[in-house]
């Protein structure tokens, strides 16, 4: 199958206003007869149910968790990125579409990123006129913030719980909708399938986590808004419960998917301490406006950070790359800390960490609070007190939430950071219309590929999911359901709901049956170890190649000799995760032949074979300069290619420096 | 930070389901590190579960970093732990000591029945919230963010109120069982924005109708809410929702 990415013609910045001004149209009358499923209920999910409920669509929507509230974009951190231009400071429609294209190592496609840019700004004013409590300047106008990847202010941030007010403010009008009655909510129900009848998506199979039973629920279309796949690695910033099952079930009915090796190692994370370590937390990027990164210069300085002087620091970002400093981008800090550890200037017990210090930017704050009040003259101590109380106001919940897991009081001494697994760009190959390649299945925020390319900027993750959800999907899903009209609700005795739920079924009675001798987790583990090592910061053919083989033989052990406890038709976690690791290990696989197809380092994948000769991402246009869509093909896979062309950004070899 | 091991006695309720009646479980595990988190006790000891062929401990759980609000253990009587203004998943085990024996219960409200060992359903927030925790703007129908300016206090103290994360240890903690907390926090946060201006009364008179209904008990002055709550939610949320319930009350009487 040829893959349309169905861009609208004509000029770059006139593409989606066309769109919206030609796109069919579905009247009130036939939106009542419509229903709408929507997996997950994270900022795309839950803004695209409640939008599409207040539209009059008939929608039901699905969450694992026992409320849509605490989908994993309520951890989200830093802020949300939107061309506003509120400071002044040349900020545009443009300049975000291109930093975004730039950001992404020009592994984007640009029609999708210029909709995403001009949709932003209209989220920060919906946000607001949700009652988000963004955080504001004393004139009472919302402030902003810097973050990688950009030399403007355009963050929009909620202290460092940006993520928690977003989504509170999505699942309050999910929640409105609910009362309304357009909007049915099945909470702690997990999407183990969707049935597609004569090649369109129809409908899923569900499981209710509580009772164990499997449902059938038709819909008109399916929305998939069920979040990265991170957690293939075991260790990384993702909840617990963060799996790829939705979109991987979604793979093997026929949607493609789209750059799977495109993993973000975020560069500040607090670093593993113990093989008990369960998930890895991450301090927000939006630390790097105050922070400023370094590692002592002798080899396996073993002094305490307070002891080491000035002279004998290596801000080895502002040293590398001057013009962004602490600010590059997100794939650049994480290999500049992975190479200094590698090269033995690591800190702390393990060494696999570097310093993230704010004591310059506690006594600058000091200093300019001590000046306000006339007291110029203050001690050190007052000075750093008056400063600490500005940082408290910026990052206070970041500072507690690290010296409660570390218990070490970060006013005081350096944080030890280091980088972990945080999103995926690659997902599920979607069109424009965010379509994914069976008609009638979308895919919606983080669960699709198509705007960050291979690195996604900071702050962006909230800004693309809300604009999937309320901005896109309300217009293009009425471009296919407009045809859909005369589709009357297919009864779910249909014989494809019912070989679907056999199917799905089968799956869990094959995996209850096995009573072998290893926990679920155990695996997990051991596949995130394959994952990390050969398919994580940096990647190489020889690497790759035994991670196949090695997935492959954890798999079938896996299916051999994991032990799964409790019964089917009861509340039981193990069997939930059980079935979702099954899934990882599959995925793990495909990540892996991505990651050995694409022999050119480009964003967060760095090929140790494609480099320049300062040790910098080297990118191969003239050969990768397309999107890989993996088709599932029975046991294997096959790829086909979207060739990426741009019009406006002219690819260059990205220099932070 | 120095770091030890320990060896522990966990006192665990079990229970099959909403229907049976549960007990306490004594387990015993060796060789805990103190920089783990109890959540990570928690793997440890169903990983030793698992191995034994027993039945792992449910137990909700999510992002682990103390935001998503799933996570809710009672532990040793207190709502999340010893530590203050923290969740479960935020404790760590260097809050305890070698030979420490630790008694583990669900959330206990009329209001959140168990759904199997410490797993409890938390819904009854949802409809409190469906009743009218929300300014009714759909998608499209807003103006520009900074037409309208607001006081950085009010914003600020509208944001101290939204960062409830609903996890209820207020109501586990309440010996009423009352969820004033919870509701007094989202009432304060859209009474303080213009925003919530035109929904402030029928809001304020629904929420807490439907917070009756779903069998939450009233408060009694006892703060013990504000002391258990892992964001340090200020009571003074429950102050400026009964001003606000009694001034909705007084203006339906007289329309």
């Amino acid at each position: 199958m040829a893959l349309d990415s169905k861009i609208p013609h004509g000029e770059m910045k006139d593409k989606w206003e066309d769109y919206k001004g030609h796109v069919k149209l579905v009247n009130p009358a036939n939106k009542r007869k419509l229903e709408v499923i929507v997996i997950g209920t994270g900022l795309a999910g839950a803004s695209a149910a409640a939008s599409l409920g207040e539209m009059g669509y008939k929608v039901k929507a699905f969450c694992f968790q026992d409320s849509p509230r605490r989908a994993h974009s309520i951890a989200a951190q830093g802020g949300i990125n939107a061309a506003k231009n509120y400071q002044n400071d040349g900020d545009s429609v443009f300049r975000l579409f291109y930093d975004t294209v730039k950001g992404g190592d020009y592994r984007a496609r640009e029609g999708n990123v210029h909709r995403l840019a001009e949709v932003s700004a209209a989220i920060i004013d919906q946000c607001v006129a949700q009652g988000v409590p963004f955080a504001r300047e004393y004139g009472g106008l919302l402030s902003n913030r810097s973050f990688g990847g950009t030399q403007v202010q355009r963050t929009f941030y909620a202290a460092g719980q940006t993520g928690q007010q977003l989504l509170l403010g999505a699942y309050s009008a999910l929640e409105r909708q609910v009362a309304l009655g357009t909007v049915k909510m099945y909470s702690r129900h997990e999407m183990l399938d969707v049935v597609v009848i004569d090649g369109k998506a129809r409908g899923v199979i569900v499981r209710d986590l509580v009772s164990g039973k499997l449902e059938r629920h038709f819909g008109h279309a399916v929305l998939l808004c069920s979040g990265g796949y991170g957690n293939v690695f075991y260790l990384s910033t993702n909840a617990m419960g963060s799996n790829v099952t939705a979109a991987w079930k979604a793979h093997k009915r026929g949607a493609y998917f789209g750059n799977p090796c495109f993993t973000q190692i975020h560069p500040t994370c607090i670093p593993v301490s113990g093989d008990h370590q369960s998930k890895l937390t991450l301090m927000s990027e939006s630390l790097r406006n105050d922070g400023r990164i370094w590692v002592p210069k002798q080899k396996g300085d073993t002094r305490k950070a307070s002891d080491i002087p000035e002279n004998e620091r290596d801000y080895y970002l502002e040293r590398r790359y001057p013009a962004f400093g602490n600010l590059v981008p997100r794939d650049v800090a994480s290999r500049a800390a992975k190479e200094r550890c590698d090269e033995g200037y690591g800190v702390g017990t393990t060494k696999m960490a570097v310093y993230l210090d704010f004591k310059d930017a506690i006594m600058r704050y000091g200093k300019t609070e001590a000046g306000k009040t006339g007291h110029e003259s203050a001690d050190d101590k007052t000075i750093f007190e008056l400063g600490k109380k500005v940082v408290e106001e910026k990052y206070g919940n970041l500072f507690e939430m690290y010296e409660k897991i570390t218990g070490e009081n970060p006013y005081e001494m350096p944080m030890r950071i280091y980088p972990a697994v945080h999103y995926t760009m690659g997902g599920l190959w979607v069109d424009y219309e965010l379509q994914t390649t069976v008609p009638g299945l979308y895919a919606l925020g983080e669960a699709n590929f198509s705007d960050h390319g291979a690195n996604r900027l900071g702050a962006s993750a909230l800004m693309q999911g809300l604009a999937d959800g309320y901005f896109v999907i309300p217009y293009t899903l009425g471009n296919y359901l407009a045809d859909e009209i005369r589709t009357t609700a297919i009864s779910t005795d249909h014989p494809a709901f019912v070989e679907t739920e056999k199917a799905v079924n089968d799956r869990i009675n094959k995996l209850m049956s096995i009573k072998g001798k290893q926990s679920v987790e155990s695996f997990h583990k051991r596949l995130g170890k394959i994952m990390w090592d050969k398919c994580g910061m940096a990647r190489n053919a020889k690497g790759l190649q035994s991670a196949i083989n090695e997935i492959r033989n954890l798999r079938n052990e896996f299916w051999s000799d994991v032990r799964v406890p409790g019964d089917i038709n009861e509340f039981n976690p193990e069997l939930d995760k059980a079935g979702r690791v099954a899934d990882f290990l599959e995925l793990g696989e495909l990540m892996c032949m991505d990651a050995l197809n694409r022999n050119e380092s480009c964003g967060g994948h760095f090929r140790e074979e494609s480099q320049t000769e300062d040790g910098e991402a080297k990118r191969d246009d003239a050969n990768f300069s397309y999107v890989a869509a993996w088709e599932s093909k029975g046991e294997g896979w096959e790829m086909h290619k979207e060739p990426l062309t741009f019009e406006i950004v002219k690819p260059t070899q990205r220099s932070y420096k | 930070m120095e770091h030890y091991h320990m060896n522990l006695t966990l006192k665990i309720w079990r229970q099959k389901n909403s229907n049976a009646k549960g007990n306490f479980e004594t387990y015993k595990v060796s060789n805990i590190s103190s920089e783990m988190s109890f959540l990570e006790l928690f793997d440890v000891l169903n990983e030793q579960l698992i191995a034994e062929g027993k039945e792992p401990i449910a137990f909700d759980h999510d992002c682990r970093e103390g935001i998503c609000g799933a996570c809710s253990m009672y532990i040793n009587g207190e709502a999340h732990g010893p530590w203050s203004k923290n969740t479960t998943c935020q404790l760590h085990m260097r809050a305890f000591k070698d030979g420490d024996t630790i008694v583990v219960e669900p959330w206990r409200s009329q209001a959140f029945p168990v759904l199997k060992d410490l797993v409890v359903d938390r819904s009854a927030f949802d409809r409190i919230i469906q009743a009218g925790g929300y300014i009714s703007v759909n998608t499209g129908n807003a103006v520009d963010a900074n037409a309208i300016p607001i006081d950085k206090k009010d914003a600020d103290d509208a944001f101290m109120a939204a960062a409830c994360i609903g996890c209820g240890a207020c109501v586990a903690t309440c010996p009423n069982g009352s969820a004033m907390l919870f509701v007094g926090a989202k009432i304060s946060q859209l009474a303080l924005l213009p925003q919530g201006e035109p929904e402030r009364e029928t809001r304020a008179l629904n929420m807490i109708a439907q917070m009756d209904k779903e069998g939450f008990g009233n408060c009694t002055n006892v703060y013990a809410c504000e002391a258990e709550c892992p964001k340090g939610i200020s009571v003074a949320n429950i102050a400026r929702m009964n001003r606000e319930y009694l001034s909705a009350g007084l203006n339906a009487d007289t329309k």
